[in-house]
């Protein structure tokens, strides 16, 4: 069926609002956006590392989330869901239960990338039937914009601060997304907010109806971390597509596949010139910087295509 | 009829853990415990459990899928040792916190470092403070019979906590010995099903389980997990009483062995005590009058009852198989000092640390420990009270 937006928008909300998530945060657009993919009849139990998501939509005794929620620790989302998940098979085996539920986890870079690396690599190769998600704004920002190994190289965050030596973080960001693909799982897909969220609808649909487990790379920018004007979620979403930054594509049994092209492939500065965290980047005789992660992203984009096969 | 079987203490937990046909067991392997998950993953399978086997990448994770599995609404257990439990530790808490019924076989071994695979009780020490109930064995008997009682104990209304059941590795893990065991049906009729009250796959209700728990509410949960933990000990007293109608294997908090007399006694825990009844006849059949409390029940601490069957002794030692660095004396020794203190200041008490890291401990160890006891009432001075045994210096 053709993906309609008025129609899926009429689809009961499963995230209430109410939470304490900041205005202008991609995270809560992006949680509800998969769970609008959630046949309106099926459960599903939510489980969520310990981040800006947990501690802002279930303070006790207020919960935000409609369906049944879990939240242990900070690096253990895949295999606290992966256990309630094994709970359900046995549970179904002997005949304890009827209903269908799904399973999702939620991390921040910082829960999956990171420090939940290895249980969410654990979960995904046990073979859960599962759907793990990244909302990845690129910091540990529920402790207050710290870096990642997902911050972007010369972001300005506070263990990666810009000052008279050295231009923010040293490193590049990590390819989680290409990680979790090496894993060889039915379906990996990476992707942002984008104006009729239709692409991280239909993901996320893949993603929580295909068997076995799914990994969900969701770019969701925090404007506290990232320094945007709250009003510019979308726009600054977008510009990372339309930069290549942020590349829309999935794996879907091991065939790499493009979801978006620009049109017109915008230069990096772009997206980085209405963000404060790379603001000392346009001082004076740092052009060159910039020029690096252009020559960085062109790199990267071009293996993309490659890998999805599709011309240079 | 009982069924007479002879099994290694790894093997009867395992053999508990199949008669029990959890929903989930979720493991990671760790010497001297790794034979749990072993047998138990045969038992999957050859189709003798309906179990869901989750074979974790960690002992974090494996605590982790254990707390998401109890809370989904499945019965779940595990097995671990030593520097596995030290990595569950987060989670430990966790699971308890969240009232969570989760069964955990520790099979007792030193914590590193330096790596050491064999038997003393810091790793479960170390967890002592961790919500859990912590249940002793002596021998794979108890062991065995731990495990099943453990379930009931846990899952109780009043209680509804994580319950660890410990022994001694290699010494009982790995030890083959005769012992009875139930037959499946009994197993089954005396666990019982698992209904919890919540759950997440609780389709009339959804729930969330691990909030956020702030100032106005964080305390009040640690009062009712407290209460819960005190709850536990009556709790724990009725499930050896139904246990004992089954098997007629009668279990207490603590064994008392010929201490209603006795002058002189050690507190001891797991498989030691068995050495040390044997020091305690010696020195009956030579007229002295030695005594041995053996711990069963660790977490809730026993201390009522303990002050009343240690009252009448002149001099106590109290043996620790853990150092805690404090500089003044092990976990065990600070517990029981602590009970003795203000209701029975007359007795002598001294504190051992014995059989670190697996050092053999033998009856000469033992006896020089009673007999310190009798030069202790028979001059009156106590000394050290923060003593080694068996160890070169």
């Amino acid at each position: 069926m053709a993906y309609n937006l008025k129609e899926v928008m009429e689809k009961p909300e499963r995230l209430s609002g109410g939470h304490r998530m900041c205005a202008g945060c991609g995270a809560p657009p992006a949680v509800r956006g998969i769970l609008r993919a959630l046949k309106p009849e099926d459960h599903a139990v939510i489980g969520s590392a310990t981040g800006c998501l947990e501690v802002s939509t279930f303070i006790y005794p207020y919960t935000a989330w409609k369906d049944s929620f879990i939240h242990t620790a900070f690096e253990n989302a895949g295999a606290t869901v992966s256990g309630a998940e094994a709970a359900y098979v046995a549970m179904k085996r002997k005949g304890k239960i009827d209903d269908t539920y799904k399973f999702i986890a939620f991390g921040g870079d910082g829960g999956t990338y990171d420090i939940g690396l290895q249980s969410l690599s654990g979960a995904m190769e046990r073979g859960h039937d599962m759907v793990y998600v990244c909302y990845d704004n690129e910091a540990y920002m529920n402790t207050g914009i710290q870096r990642s190994s997902s911050t972007p190289k010369y972001s300005d965050t506070t263990t990666s601060p810009q000052g008279s030596v050295l231009p923010g973080k040293q490193q590049y960001k990590k390819d989680l997304t290409a990680v979790m693909a090496a894993h060889n799982i039915p379906y990996v897909a990476q992707t942002t907010l984008t104006s009729n969220f239709k692409d991280l609808y239909e993901k996320s649909e893949k993603a929580i109806y295909k068997k076995g487990p799914a990994f969900l790379n969701v770019l969701a920018p925090c404007p506290r971390g990232w320094r945007y004007e709250t009003p510019d979620l979308m726009n600054i979403c977008k510009l990372a597509m339309d930069t290549c930054i942020w590349p829309i594509f999935e794996v879907e049994e091991g065939v790499w596949k493009l979801n978006y092209k620009p049109k017109k492939k915008l230069h990096v500065s772009e997206y980085l010139e209405p963000q404060g965290r790379f603001k000392h980047l346009f001082k004076k005789g740092n052009e060159h910087l910039i020029e690096e992660i252009q020559k960085d992203v062109d790199k990267k984009w071009e293996d993309l295509l490659r890998k999805c096969g599709e011309t240079i | 009829m009982a069924i007479r079987e002879r099994l290694s203490g790894n093997e009867a937990i395992a053999v508990a853990m199949k008669q029990i046909n959890p929903d989930v067991v979720a493991a990671f392997p760790i010497t001297p415990s790794t034979e749990i998950p072993q047998y138990f993953s045969q038992f999957v399978s050859n189709g003798a459990v309906q179990t869901e086997f989750v074979p974790v990448e960690s002992e974090h994770s494996a605590m982790s899928a254990c707390i998401g599995a109890q809370a989904a609404g499945g019965r779940t257990m595990t097995a671990t040792s030593a520097n596995g439990l030290a990595l569950m530790w987060e989670m430990l808490y966790i699971a308890s916190s969240s009232r969570l019924p989760v069964t955990l076989a520790c099979v007792n071994r030193a914590l590193s470092g330096p790596l050491n695979i064999h038997n003393d009780h810091s790793d479960s020490m170390g967890a002592r403070d961790s919500g859990w109930i912590q249940l002793y064995s002596e021998n794979n008997q108890e062991a065995y019979d731990n495990f099943i009682q453990a379930v009931r104990i846990g899952e109780h209304k009043d209680v509804v906590l994580p319950v660890m059941v410990c022994q001694d590795g290699f010494i009982t893990s790995h030890a083959v010995e005769n012992l009875d065991l139930l037959e499946d049906e009994k197993v089954k009729a005396f666990v019982g099903e698992y209904n919890p009250e919540h759950y997440l796959l609780n389709t009339k209700e959804q729930i969330a389980v691990g909030p956020l728990d702030l100032p106005n509410y964080f305390f009040e949960h640690r009062r009712q997990q407290a209460q819960a933990m005190m709850n536990a000990k009556q709790v724990i007293l009725d499930v050896a009483k139904e246990f004992e109608k089954v098997t007629g294997r009668k279990y207490d908090l603590f064994e008392e062995y010929k201490l209603s007399d006795a002058e002189i006694a050690i507190v001891i825990i797991n498989s030691t005590a068995g050495t040390a009844k044997t020091v305690v006849d010696e020195l009956r059949e030579k007229g002295i009058k030695a005594g041995l409390l053996k711990i069963r029940v660790f977490r809730p601490f026993p201390q009522e009852e303990m002050v009343a069957a240690l009252k009448h002794v002149k001099a106590l030692a109290v043996m620790d198989k853990a150092e805690a660095f404090s500089g003044v004396g092990g976990p065990l020794f600070a517990d029981v000092k602590a009970a003795l203190y203000g209701v029975a200041d007359g007795i002598k008490v001294i504190n051992y640390i014995y059989g670190l890291g697996g050092r053999d401990v033998k009856a000469d160890n033992i006896e020089l420990v009673y007999n310190e006891l009798q030069n202790i009432v028979k001059t009156g001075q106590i000394g050290e009270t923060y003593r080694y045994v068996g160890v070169r210096e």
